[in-house]
């Protein structure tokens, strides 16, 4: 949208272009009207080709050989083996695991911080006393490291802690972070509590898009609170709920610190274990990056079809 | 709204929902705050509003352990090359995709926007393959900022500031004979100079809070960011210490105050929507 504004603009020093000699013309017509614009851009573009590129070829490449950790230097032979990699990974009861928690995490993280990250949206923006204090309350988590905040998760969640001794005989046994069927939903509620404020801060961007009269008309009409909400803020915020699903689900395929440091590496008997933790154990501790490489584009493709299927439905509704 | 009677009470609703949801918010960080100073941890619901016993012991503990002062340098330099790297080359990548027009502008802007959805844990094996074994960057500061330096974001961030300037400005400057540097240097970033706080504070959170990366290249413990001396105490050496989790929450203080120090104070850099509608596009 912003691209076609340019475009459809005056062109910059269109005053000073006709009495360009034929020459400039001609050069403009190859590498564009400021060709300085490759020198500037060329950094980003080499760093995006080294950093990005070529490692995304390279990770397909490998998950499709035999590869290994060699000497440096050393020249070996890394024979194509077709599927093997993808077979192995499929059979491997580990990685089987780790995808089913990453269903049950997708499944209680997403809609949980798309509806609160709504909800609060809403409310902060209508909101006027304290205004600062109440962003300030819900963006904090998502600044923190990761790795402090699970030191005081640990402290709360661990069997003697305090969610324990508020609940008093109420309290889960195994306790928490050490129960199978607990593990993963606390590290799914962790993450939206810590992820919130980003979301919250998308869809505020997006309400202040909504047309006021919008509201007002509905108002006039004799909509209710629930009627306002289900007919001009739901669909007025559609693209952002897009965006908003599609972001999380990317962050919750990418979990890793979480089941490392909460659950003690994806506890209790794997059932935290994330696929990147499966990963990392796989490619790096056990020295099969080939293996590691297979399950990163699988988990890569299941985070595409998600994406496809949930924009469909969102855009459908 | 107008004050009615039936307006009034959802709104005093709304806020008491939005007090009690920033309370419950902010509680761990409070709890991180008092475990941190308690000599022995008191998990009881008085425990969590101590009157006195509060002492620095478990900030010694963890500073006997883990090189607090070293690690924080480790991760001062991890951010701010990423910061460096992306001020620099971010801004030049963004007043090019916004300004000027060159062969290759589009498809540079479609990777752009690539690059945001492509999950870094894709990429985590055959970079790891790369700068550890490729170029034996394991243990170095290059290692740990190379897949950062140029945050693609920011870049977005930055072409959405300079496509809000007005055509006009950069008109005039050319007419005038100023080179596109020029231009840059002195039209176009003193203009956008609070979006480059703003850009400035979103880079800063990344590499600062960034675990995964820096664990898996650092394997000197002198060359740990905070993030990760910190992660690998918890996962080996806590259990054998005498209070544990005070000097794991001791090290969560230090490693939490700056970013949060920083949010706090620059706060409304980051409530503005710019960030929201950049990422938008």
């Amino acid at each position: 949208m912003s691209t076609a504004h340019t475009a459809a603009a005056p062109a910059p020093g269109a005053a000073a272009r006709s009495p360009r000699p034929a020459g400039r013309g001609r050069m403009a017509a190859v590498l564009g009207r400021h060709p300085v614009g490759m020198v500037l851009a060329a950094p980003y573009a080499v760093f995006i080709a080294v950093v990005f590129a070529y490692p995304l070829g390279f990770a397909i490449w490998m998950s499709f050989h035999d590869y290994f950790f060699a000497a440096p230097g050393a020249v070996v032979d890394r024979p194509f083996v077709g599927l093997d990699n993808y077979r192995a990974v499929l059979a491997d009861p580990a990685v089987r695991q780790s995808f089913g928690n990453i269903g049950i995490f997708l499944v209680i993280n997403v809609p949980l911080t798309t509806v609160l990250a709504l909800l609060l949206a809403i409310a902060l923006n209508r909101v006027v006393h304290a205004r600062t204090f109440l962003r300030v309350a819900f963006y904090v988590p998502y600044v923190t490291a990761s790795v402090a905040v699970v030191g005081v998760w640990l402290f709360l969640f661990n069997a003697g802690g305090l969610v324990n001794s508020v609940l008093g005989p109420l309290a889960p046994d195994p306790s928490w972070l050490v129960n199978a069927g607990l593990a993963m939903p606390v590290i799914a509620v962790f993450v939206v509590w810590k992820q919130l404020g980003f979301f919250i801060l998308l869809y505020l961007a997006a309400l202040q898009n909504v047309p006021k009269e919008l509201y007002e008309s509905a108002s006039v009409d004799g909509a209710g609170w629930w009627r306002r909400f289900r007919s001009v803020t739901v669909p007025a915020v559609r693209p952002a709920t897009a965006l908003v699903v599609i972001l999380a689900t990317i962050t919750g395929a990418n979990l890793f610190t979480e089941p490392y440091l909460l659950t003690g590496g994806g506890g209790p008997n794997g059932a935290s274990a994330s696929p990147v933790l499966v990963m990392y154990q796989r490619g790096i501790q056990q020295g099969q990056p080939d293996v590691a490489a297979a399950i990163g584009v699988l988990l890569v493709i299941g985070v595409l079809l998600i994406s496809l299927v949930n924009r469909r439905l969102i855009e459908r509704d | 709204m107008t004050p009615t009677s039936t307006a009034r009470w959802p709104g005093l609703l709304r806020h008491v929902v939005l007090f009690a949801g920033a309370l419950l918010f902010l509680f761990p960080f409070y709890y991180m705050l008092i475990g941190s100073l308690q000599a022995e941890p008191d998990t009881s619901v008085a425990g969590a509003f101590p009157t006195s016993g509060l002492t620095l012991d478990n900030y010694r503990d963890i500073n006997s352990r883990v090189d607090l002062l070293g690690s924080l340098i480790n991760s001062g330099v991890f951010t701010g090359g990423v910061i460096l790297g992306t001020v620099v080359f971010g801004v030049l990548a963004g007043y090019a995709l916004a300004r000027l027009r060159f062969r290759g502008r589009g498809t540079l802007f479609a990777l752009v926007l690539l690059v945001q959805v492509i999950p870094f844990q894709l990429l985590l094996i055959p970079l790891y393959v790369l700068i550890v074994r490729g170029y034996g960057l394991a243990d170095s500061y290059l290692g740990m900022i190379l897949p950062f330096a140029i945050n693609t974001t920011a870049v977005f961030v930055f072409r959405q500031f300079f496509l809000q300037l007005p055509d006009e400005l950069f008109a005039a400057a050319r007419i005038d004979g100023a080179g596109e540097l020029r231009v840059l240097w002195s039209v176009a970033l003193p203009l956008v100079r609070p979006a480059l706080l703003t850009a400035v504070l979103l880079t800063f959170i990344g590499p600062w809070n960034e675990f995964l990366w820096p664990f898996l290249i650092t394997k000197q413990a002198d060359m740990q960011p905070l993030a990760v001396s910190l992660a690998n105490y918890i996962s080996n050496v806590a259990a054998r210490a005498a209070n544990p989790y005070g000097a794991v929450l001791a090290g969560a203080c230090v490693l939490a105050a700056p970013a949060v120090g920083l949010f706090v104070a620059f706060q409304r850099h980051f409530i503005s929507t710019d960030i929201g509608s950049g990422v938008k596009g």
